[in-house]
């Protein structure tokens, strides 16, 4: 069972959180103009990395808030936790990623 | 053979406090400071158990928690446990043992037939006999395998003991307080540090308590008590005996066993019988020790047969004697200090040495002892039933593959073997170490491993007591450091007197002998607790199982209780000389958690009975109770599920609320349904995005159903949507699925649009909630309230605040039933009072309350589905038949751009349908399969898995009966006076009038597909 650094309540038991999958999965702007393969690739396709993964938890049974986390898949090492619209912390031997202009609309995903 | 064995002096046994105890009924006296095992010793008593499969007669093995065969059943009643190993429980004065796996007893035990039918048991033996015929397993093999199998007897009586658990957090946790384990937690204690050190010993010092040994000149029981003395002096620092560390996982978090209470003491929460820690450490270090392990011979199996380091601890630690005339069997230097101990009990002593050469100083010392040694020997049989009598020993042939010349028999009444220490790697590899394979010391040791944990002493298979105890300080100081504490002063080197680092280890696994295992009456056993031989593991490689993994479950090696601590490392490397590869190309099994067993009742801890999960309940339970409800979980709710009244079954109850409903006035304790609030200036905007009809253009004080549904266009929620106020919204859900409704719906706000301006509180417990329906619903009401209740103004699928029996409410013209309905709320502490009010107000209408099953009947006759039984996320708002409340307007709401995906428009998806049997009485069974033809159950062929080419074996068929969808609600109705279901079938909204079939064990039930609507289609009854 993980302790997970919760970004507004720090360390917590992981039975106070919820999972929700890969992060920085955008909802389409506008769901109609896609074609089935491209709604098909948002709905289902995820990376299910092995290693460095970035992924959305919910502290369910504290603040209630979604977060983003930067966790290794197979040692479970947690690299970074960071709120929601907040740029990507870089993973381990990666390079961080050059500033860019905030989005407008903070969203699941900022960007892919 | 019984009889004193104790040794006149010596051990870490109190003479002065003897313990009475019984095993398998007869009386024996023990010392404070024994186990039921060293008592059993002292005793003469070896025969313990019987071995699983063949029910062979087993003694003692080991000393310690990887003993295989001394499992008794602990204790009588309530408290008694299955599979206790002897080796590990403290004695205790009026303890009562038995052996497990024996009928009528450990020495006349009819399973031993299947000793003599053992050439027809090999591995895989159960699925080769029994498997080819169905019914052959389910009605006959299975249920005497499973009488057969197994050890001992679970209580049948609830648990009477108090478990409980603590959570901690620490710099530094040490698992195992030998001389490596002490001396980490000393230097790490010394800076300060908070340290946590647990043994699953009932007394720290580990091999030290069986070692005598000068350390810097001081005994070392000595050295031992000074640490312990010195660690129990340090505020910061918890020492913790009789607690096993069972698992170590990620982020350094262990779960470690304490066992608190060991004989009869009643436990009470303040002093539970075991608790459970749950500890969080910054840094870890293991110093678990090693595990001896035996040697691979004919018969190695014989009660009498003992590792080295379990004789010298029952010699030294319990001052028992193990036999009298030991056979010495070793491959290393170790084993010597046995054979000396014994002989210095007036033992009579042979060691068969199987290695080419002894080291000189010892060959020296055992002559001058008069210890005979037979070098360059092997083991080719044990004789004695109940009991070691003889070993047959031969010189090894020249290049050490067999033996040359005869055997020769020595007299013996026990058998002492060592085959070398395997590291005690088991928590480094819990959490995904790897390990390497040293062919010098002969073990696995710690590789690769994660941050933040070391291996000490004989876990990094560190065999000598100052390298232990040297390597120990120096990862306890580094250990401290790194959890931010300065080291102080590094102590230098201890001078340890006799300490033999290198035992000189010869790897043998099987012992050479004249025949091979397979070819062999005998057994030569690997994994003593499975009956798993030689000839197994070589029948496993026969037959393609030549994988670690694969030979592990073909042959049950390294299963049960001990978990392979004793047999594994043997069996793998039996496993590598059979399949050419090198013991580290074989590689290990995978190590898991829990080290040992661990009893239910600590797991569970307080989290027992009621207090399991959260039971809620409504402010108007109580009275519920008090009018003889029966009820039904709904999630962590408890609802009332029908009213039973003068002995009613559950089918007259239902039917009596149902025709109330129809004919009179009913109440429903509705309380539960989740509530959410919804504010903000963008609330109509939200609710639009969020639901497949609009909501934004509700009218304040007007009311709206709606589906909800996930972004893969399946119906996930249901409820009604209220406008309380231009900015402000009530969203109801299901009563299961509120938590994750609000969570759903909070994720959308948070991650996909943070922009809008809307607020969500979860309002279920604030507000009670009372649904009165029926034709006299009205009447009812106007007796406690002012409100104007004309149809034509308060109409449905509206809403009103007011005064309801002089509380403020908010009353909704909802309908669940299809007749005229009212839902009341009220602030949650007036939920009784309302209903009560209510009650009082109905009583010369007959009113009736009713619980969910009536509520579920009455919806289903409007055919209103249940989400989460009509619907299981599969099902679109088309596949419902609900189309009319998907939106067109509106561009996109959440699972919009699914419903025109080609899955979705598919015309034979499962369908919604009404569906009526042809034979009125019947109620069909929910969840029954439907299918086109009248089949009969008991023709169709049981489902059998194909073979590798895509063919069925075992010369079944294959069901060949394609399946139409299932019946999901199915009710007797009282208004149709019939029976009558919905269900799912394919492409059913087009089948109209069609039969389909649901066969069921003894009868096959013809069903018409029919309009979901059962009753008032045009809803002339809402208005009352």
């Amino acid at each position: 069972m993980l302790l997970i650094p919760c970004p507004y309540c720090g360390e917590r038991p992981e039975i106070e959180f919820s999972y929700g999958g890969e992060a920085h999965i955008a909802r389409p702007q506008n769901p109609a103009s896609l074609s089935d393969t491209q709604w098909a690739e948002f709905l289902f396709m995820r990376g299910n990395q092995k290693g460095a993964f970035r992924e959305r938890w919910i502290h369910t049974h504290g603040c209630r808030r979604w977060f983003n986390m930067l966790r290794d898949t197979t040692s479970h090492e947690i690299y970074a936790v960071y709120k929601i619209g907040a740029p990507k912390p870089p993973a381990p031997g990666e390079k961080p990623a050059a500033a860019k202009k905030p989005a407008t609309r903070a969203r699941k995903g900022a960007s892919k | 053979m019984t009889g004193s064995m104790r040794l006149p002096g010596g051990g870490r046994i109190d003479r002065s406090r003897p313990l009475k105890f019984t095993f398998n009924g007869k009386g024996y006296t023990g010392y404070e400071g024994d186990t039921l095992a060293s008592a059993l010793i002292a005793n003469g008593v070896h025969l313990i158990a019987r071995s699983m499969k063949y029910h062979r007669p087993r003694g003692l093995m080991t000393a310690g928690s990887d003993e295989p065969n001394g499992m008794v059943q602990l204790a009588t009643g309530a408290r008694t446990e299955p599979n206790i190993k002897a080796t590990q429980i403290p004695l205790y004065d009026g303890l009562e043992a038995s052996s497990v796996n024996v009928f009528p007893s450990v020495e006349t035990d009819i399973g031993a037939v299947n000793g003599l039918l053992s050439p027809f048991m090999t591995a895989g033996f159960y699925y080769k006999t029994f498997m080819p015929s169905q019914l052959f397993w389910d009605k006959v093999a299975e249920p005497i395998i499973r009488k057969a199998a197994g050890f001992g007897k679970a209580p049948t009586e609830p648990d009477p003991d108090v478990y409980d658990h603590k959570h901690v957090h620490c710099d530094l946790m040490v698992v195992g307080a030998g001389p490596a384990g002490l001396s980490a937690a000393r230097a790490a204690a010394a800076t300060g540090a908070r340290v946590i050190l647990a043994d699953e010993q009932a007394e720290f010092g580990g091999s030290l308590l069986t070692l005598h040994r000068e350390i810097d000149g001081k005994p070392s029981a000595e050295w031992v008590g000074s640490v312990v003395s010195e660690l129990s002096g340090h505020d910061e620092v918890t020492l913790l005996r009789r607690t096993t560390v069972t698992g170590l996982y990620d982020q350094n978090y262990l779960v470690a066993l304490e066992q608190k209470i060991d004989d009869l003491t009643p436990s009470s929460p303040a002093n539970p019988r075991m608790r459970v820690w749950h500890i969080r450490a910054k840094e870890v270090i293991l110093a678990t020790g090693s595990h001896e392990r035996p040697l691979v011979f004919a018969d190695n199996d014989r009660p009498g047969t003992m590792l080295a380091s379990a004789a010298l601890t029952y010699m030294n630690r319990y001052g028992a004697l193990p036999c009298n005339k030991p056979v010495v069997v070793t491959n290393n230097d170790w084993a010597y200090e046995t054979a000396r101990t014994f002989k210095a009990h007036g033992a009579e002593v042979t060691v068969v040495d199987t290695r080419k050469t002894v080291p000189e100083d010892l060959g020296t010392e055992m002559a001058h002892l008069g210890i005979e040694v037979l070098a360059d020997s092997t083991v080719t049989g044990v004789s004695g039933k109940h009991r070691v009598k003889g070993v047959s020993v031969a010189a090894k042939n020249a290049d050490g593959s067999g033996i040359a010349g005869v055997s020769h028999s020595i007299d013996a009444d026990g058998l002492i073997v060592s085959g070398g220490y395997s590291a005690a790697v088991h928590l480094f590899c819990h959490v995904g170490g790897k390990l390497s394979f040293d062919d010098a010391r002969v073990s696995f040791m710690p590789a690769t491993g994660r941050k933040a944990l070391a291996c000490v002493g004989g876990t990094a298979a560190e065999f000598g007591i100052a390298a232990a105890i040297d390597g120990g300080a120096a990862a306890g100081a580094k250990a401290a450091q790194a959890a931010g504490f300065k080291p102080g002063r590094a102590g230098k080197g201890v001078q340890v007197a006799d300490d033999r680092a290198d035992g000189n280890v010869e790897a043998a696994w099987l012992l050479p002998s004249g025949t091979a295992p397979n070819r062999s009456k005998a057994k030569f056993f690997v994994d003593y607790q499975n009956d798993t031989g030689a000839a197994d593991i070589a029948l496993a490689v026969r037959e393609g199982f030549d994988s670690v993994e694969h030979m592990k479950r073909y042959t049950l090696t390294g299963f049960g209780t001990d978990q392979g601590k004793l047999g594994n490392i043997n069996g793998l490397a039996i496993l590598a000389e059979l399949t050419g590869r090198t013991i580290q190309e074989t590689g290990t099994t995978t190590f898991r958690p829990p080290y040992t067993p661990v009893t239910f009742g600590a797991l569970a801890g307080r989290d027992a009975g009621d207090m399991l999960d959260p039971i809620r309940v409504t402010n108007i339970h109580d009275w519920h109770v008090a009018h003889g409800a029966e009820f039904e979980n709904v999630g962590q709710w408890k609802r009332p599920w029908y009213y039973p009244i003068d002995g009613e079954t559950m089918h007259q109850a239902v039917a009596r609320e149902c025709r109330a409903a129809r004919t009179a006035v009913t109440a429903l304790d509705a309380s539960t349904l989740g509530k959410i609030d919804v504010t903000g200036k963008d609330a109509g905007v939200f609710l639009d995005r969020v639901y497949t009809n609009m909501m934004s253009t509700l009218k304040v004080g007007s009311v709206r159903y709606g589906l909800m549904l996930h972004e893969d266009g399946m119906v996930y929620d249901d409820g009604t949507v209220t406008r309380l106020a231009e900015n402000r919204f009530l969203v109801t859900t299901t009563t299961g699925g509120a938590a994750s409704v609000f969570q759903h719906l909070e994720d959308y706000l948070q991650t996909e649009w943070p922009d809008l301006d809307v607020y969500l509180t979860s309002v279920t417990e604030q507000w009670a909630t009372v649904t009165v329906s029926g034709p006299k619903a009205r009447m009812l009401l106007e007796r406690i309230t002012d409100m104007n209740l004309d149809p034509a103004d308060f109409q449905f699928m509206t809403f009103r605040e007011g005064k309801v029996a002089g509380l403020p409410a908010r009353v909704f013209r909802i309908s669940f039933t299809g007749e005229l309905s009212y839902e009341i709320s009220v602030v949650w502490h007036h939920g009784k009072a309302l209903w009560e009010a209510v009650m009082d107000a109905g009583h010369d209408f007959g009113i009736t309350p009713y619980g969910t099953e009536t509520m579920h009947v009455l919806r289903a006759e409007k055919g209103f589905i249940i989400v989460g039984q009509e619907t299981d996320g599969t099902l679109t708002p088309y596949d419902l038949g609900m189309g009319w409340i998907v939106s067109k307007k509106k561009e996109d709401f959440i699972g919009k751009r699914s419903l025109t995906r080609p899955d979705t428009v598919r015309e034979d998806r499962k369908q919604l349908v009404g569906l009526l049997p042809e034979d009125p009485g019947f109620v069909v069974p929910e969840g029954a399969q439907l299918v086109n033809n009248s089949v009969k159950l008991k023709d169709v062929p049981h489902f059998a898995p194909p073979g590798l080419d895509g063919a069925p074996i075992y010369g079944r068929k294959a069901s060949p009966v394609p399946m139409l969808g299932h019946v999901t609600s199915s009710y007797w109705s009282d208004a149709l006076g019939r029976s009558f279901a919905l269900g799912l079938v394919k492409g059913g909204q087009a089948r109209t009038g069609d039969i389909v079939y649901a066969p069921l064990d003894d009868r096959t039930i013809a069903m018409r597909i029919v309009d979901p609507v059962f009753y008032d289609k045009e809803g002339a009854r809402r208005d009352g």
